[in-house]
């Protein structure tokens, strides 16, 4: 079966930095693909240049046979590839309602509309449920600049749900979440995308969760790909746990919000 | 919510025609500063919902010129006096304006969009204040308006136009008040808070602005034209820094909340500037700016939020 | 061959003019991020103060020479009192807010200092000649050229050569350099992050007061010189890019042959030439010729 995704031979370099050096990956249609690697070793350079945030210096991305390595953002979400982001990017100053409202509105193309309000019962229920699907509903009238942030991590992914993507790219959905909550928010985060037959590439440090979620994992370091296959067999790689799973035991508590 | 159930635009709608039943039982020196103070308020308008947008305009007073010196331009030189085309001309000269040099404008934000907007105007008062067939600095007088072909008297003529302000400024505080609570006024707000993830949504944030930039241009075009039949009269003065800088000023003091505020705001002010102008003339700036500072520091909703902040107490 | 003479030298000394105008614009901006539109306020504030004072100097009687001192004397006074003014008095409290903010701050600022000096210069011109008409004029090419104006050149060289001096070899420089890259880690790292805006502002504030106090022999001092100086500041720093005092001098170039030659060839030109150089170069490169839009971290 073709590839839904297929990424070849991706290069990009920052000054003398090399974040990219010959990426190549196909992913399947309703595949779940854990990313793991250290800070530093391209992963979100990948999820960037996928998502079209980053254009390759050479190489080239295609989804469901056509060509995306040139397209922005914009243009990428609206082929059917959406991302959440390591620092959750939400609006702010509008309440959770209001940030789904916005999402809503443009997934249905009204972002043009100027005369009819933003909100009507119906666009309403359909955000509720969405909300009450990630677990988050309660927050619904809270503004997005004062959730703690788990909640804010899932509604970015909300957001990026909104539009039903074919394709979901989560760039460390767990990070900034508490050990403890960590589990339960991937469990709903995956179900609920599972529910809809979405292909899920996810970064991820957390080792536990991606043997928990992943069907296959790619260990990225220093821009390559180290190893790519089942999960058992990737992080059991004599490299892998060298230089990218020693490297996450050894590291302390996950760094918060930036990196 | 169908518009005529929203109190709001009830409100606004109702006050049209009792602004308007008003105007022959005020005097005459208030019915004028309220015509003027609706006129420029328009302008206000237009600076408010770009910074709703988070863009700062310091140089609104290039479309207000622009609209002015349309219709200014048309009555004086075509001939033509009805103050419907003329209110037309101003609007679309200056929309037609602001859609050519929006391709440049939506490019930026923050400090780049202030300055050169701030460029802009100048560059037109540059240019009118050397133009002599357009009376230079002096500016030229408006020939007598006419109305929907009729001469009325001037009497009639001036509550006519005091009239079509009146109406045309509250209906456009209605539409905005309705392009606020859009999908699209919604997108401009969240452009402000976080333009990423308005475009990994899939919306083009440089449309938006775009739209944005030529809807504040054709309010102010509007203000302009109307500013020029209320005075009879237009000159470079209504393009220049010291206006636009009055029109940050009274959206910043209103606050951006509220889209009656600034016309409210926008007419104490006037009122405001003429004493203070004839009580001491070199201090009205210093008064603008030193309130400007109070407000940022104390009171980043503008004054409009003591207001709200009263309605949320009790 | 004679206009070709006339435009490089015209460009020259009106590129330095702009050179000296815009570099502590930029300066301000490279370090603190804020876009000081009161820095039209300095210009103006500087040419009023160089005006009067060297008005005052020459009905004292003593040797005409001496006004080259009062001049910059007057500017240094000017922009350091009001520098420490602003600073301390306004901004300060303001740090860490949006750019935006800070832009309608010193918009603010602005506003009260154009009131200000109408109440304390009023509004009707001042001339001080003296010290532009007292080097003479040389003659090159059989054009006659004032000796003031190739003095305003080797000033601006010697002002930009000083900043780019005290940035780049001198230990407070650097650190300087290093509060421009990371505020966050500079203060981490123990550097007074705070007496480092405060000596920024003053300094930039004096550059904008001896622009405007060498240019006052030149016009004649009015009330609004100093709007037109923001605007025109704010264009050559764009050209060249936002932040950097390289970026402020190859704009100032730039800007000051294309209106030279435009003096020169298209006289109705001229007034808004130098936007149009400036709408042109941000049409390719959007943030300037030497300014990198930075990616946001996400």
């Amino acid at each position: 079966m073709a590839p839904l995704l297929e990424a070849r031979s991706l290069c990009k370099a920052f000054g003398a930095v090399t974040a990219a050096d010959n990426i190549s990956v196909a992913v399947a249609e309703r595949e779940v693909v854990g990313i793991i690697g250290a800070n530093g070793a391209g992963k979100t350079t990948f999820v960037n240049m996928v998502t079209g945030y980053l254009k390759p210096d050479t190489g080239s991305i295609s989804y469901q046979g056509r060509d995306i390595t040139r397209l922005g953002p914009r243009a990428t979400a609206r082929t059917g590839i959406c991302r959440s982001f390591q620092i959750p990017q939400t609006f702010a100053r509008f309440t959770v309602l209001d940030n789904m409202l916005v999402a809503l509105n443009v997934a249905r193309k009204r972002d043009l509309f100027f005369w009819r309000p933003a909100h009507d019962a119906e666009l309403d229920a359909v955000a509720q449920g969405l909300l009450a699907g990630l677990g988050i509903s309660g927050h619904r009238d809270q503004i997005a600049g004062t959730l703690p942030q788990g909640v804010r991590k899932i509604l970015d992914i909300a957001m990026a749900m909104v539009s039903a993507p074919k394709v979901i790219l989560l760039d460390e959905p767990t990070s900034g979440i508490s050990t403890d909550e960590k589990h339960a928010a991937m469990d709903t985060v995956m179900n609920a995308l599972g529910e809809r037959g979405v292909t899920i590439l996810f970064v991820e440090h957390d080792m536990e969760i991606v043997e928990r979620y992943a069907g296959r994992v790619i260990a990225f370091y220093d821009g390559r790909i180290l190893a790519d296959g089942a999960p058992a067999q990737v992080l059991s790689d004599a490299d892998v746990r060298r230089y990218v799973v020693g490297g996450e035991l050894h590291r302390r508590q996950p760094r918060k919000g930036v990196a | 919510m169908s518009v005529l159930t929203d109190r709001n635009v009830l409100v606004l709608l109702a006050a049209i025609p009792l602004l308007i039943a008003a105007g022959p039982i005020m005097p005459d020196w208030v019915r004028f500063f309220l015509q003027v103070s609706l006129a420029s308020g328009l302008a206000v308008l237009g600076v408010v919902v770009q910074m709703r947008a988070g863009l700062v305009s310091f140089g609104q007073g290039l479309y207000y010129c622009l609209g002015a010196y349309a219709a200014g331009m048309t009555g004086h030189f075509v001939g033509v006096t009805d103050v419907f085309a003329l209110l037309g001309l101003g609007i679309v000269v200056a929309a037609g304006v602001a859609v050519v040099l929006g391709f440049l404008m939506s490019r930026y934000r923050e400090i780049f969009f202030a300055m050169l907007s701030l460029a802009l105007s100048m560059i037109l008062y540059g240019l009118l204040v050397k133009a002599e067939v357009l009376g230079s600095t002096d500016g030229f007088n408006l020939p007598k308006a006419t109305f929907l072909g009729l001469a009325p008297t001037e009497q009639a003529l001036r509550f006519a136009v005091y009239a079509l302000t009146c109406a045309v400024t509250l209906l456009a505080a209605i539409f905005l008040y309705r392009y606020l609570k859009s999908p699209m006024g919604r997108i401009g707000e969240a452009i402000a808070q976080n333009e990423i993830r308005v475009e990994y949504l899939g919306s083009s944030a440089r449309t938006v602005v775009h739209i944005t930039y030529v809807l504040a241009a054709a309010l102010s075009g509007a203000g302009g034209a109307l500013a020029a039949l209320a005075n009879g009269h237009v000159d470079p003065e209504m393009a220049n820094w010291t206006t636009s800088g009055q029109f940050v000023f009274v959206a910043l003091l209103s606050g951006t909340g509220n889209v009656a505020a600034p016309l409210i705001g926008n007419f104490l002010l006037e009122m405001i500037r003429v004493y203070a102008v004839a009580w001491s003339p070199y201090t009205w700036q210093l008064i603008l700016g030193a309130t400007m500072l109070l407000v940022i520091l104390f009171l980043p909703g503008g004054l409009w939020s003591l207001v709200e902040r009263r309605k949320a107490g009790g | 061959m004679l206009k070709l003479v006339a435009i490089f030298i015209d460009g020259l000394v009106y590129a330095s003019w702009l050179f000296m105008v815009s570099v502590g614009l930029t300066l301000i901006y490279g370090v603190m991020k804020i876009l000081n539109i009161a820095h039209g306020s300095l210009f103006a504030l500087g040419a009023y103060a160089a005006a009067s004072l060297v008005g005052a100097y020459f009905a004292s009687g003593l040797p005409p020479a001496g006004s080259y001192v009062v001049l910059p004397v007057a500017a240094v006074i000017v922009g350091a009192f009001f520098g420490l003014l602003i600073e301390r008095g306004i901004l300060r409290f303001m740090y860490g807010r949006d750019e935006v903010l800070m832009v309608l701050v010193t918009y603010a600022v602005f506003l009260v200092l154009e009131d200000v000096i109408k109440l304390v210069w009023g509004v009707d011109p001042y001339f001080t000649a003296q010290p532009y008409g007292l080097l003479g004029t040389i003659d090159v090419l059989g054009l006659p050229y004032a000796v003031y104006d190739f003095a305003l050149i080797a000033i601006a060289l010697a002002l930009g050569a000083a900043v780019w001096w005290g940035l780049n070899r001198t230990g407070r420089g650097k650190l300087l350099v290093a509060v421009i890259h990371d505020r966050e880690m500079s203060r981490a790292m123990g550097i007074n992050v705070t007496a480092m805006f405060l000596v920024t502002f003053i300094i930039g504030s004096m550059l904008g007061a001896i622009g405007g106090a060498l240019t006052a022999p030149k016009i004649s001092v009015v009330p609004g010189i100093g709007v037109e100086v923001i605007v025109l500041a704010f264009a050559v720093v764009v050209i060249g890019g936002l932040g950097s005092i390289g970026g402020a001098a190859v704009g100032a170039l730039v800007a000051g042959f294309v209106r030279a030659a435009t003096v020169h060839l298209y006289p109705e030109a001229e007034l808004f030439v130098i936007y149009g150089v400036m709408a042109l170069v941000l049409a390719v490169w959007p943030h300037g010729l030497f300014a990198q839009a930075e990616a946001r971290k996400i």
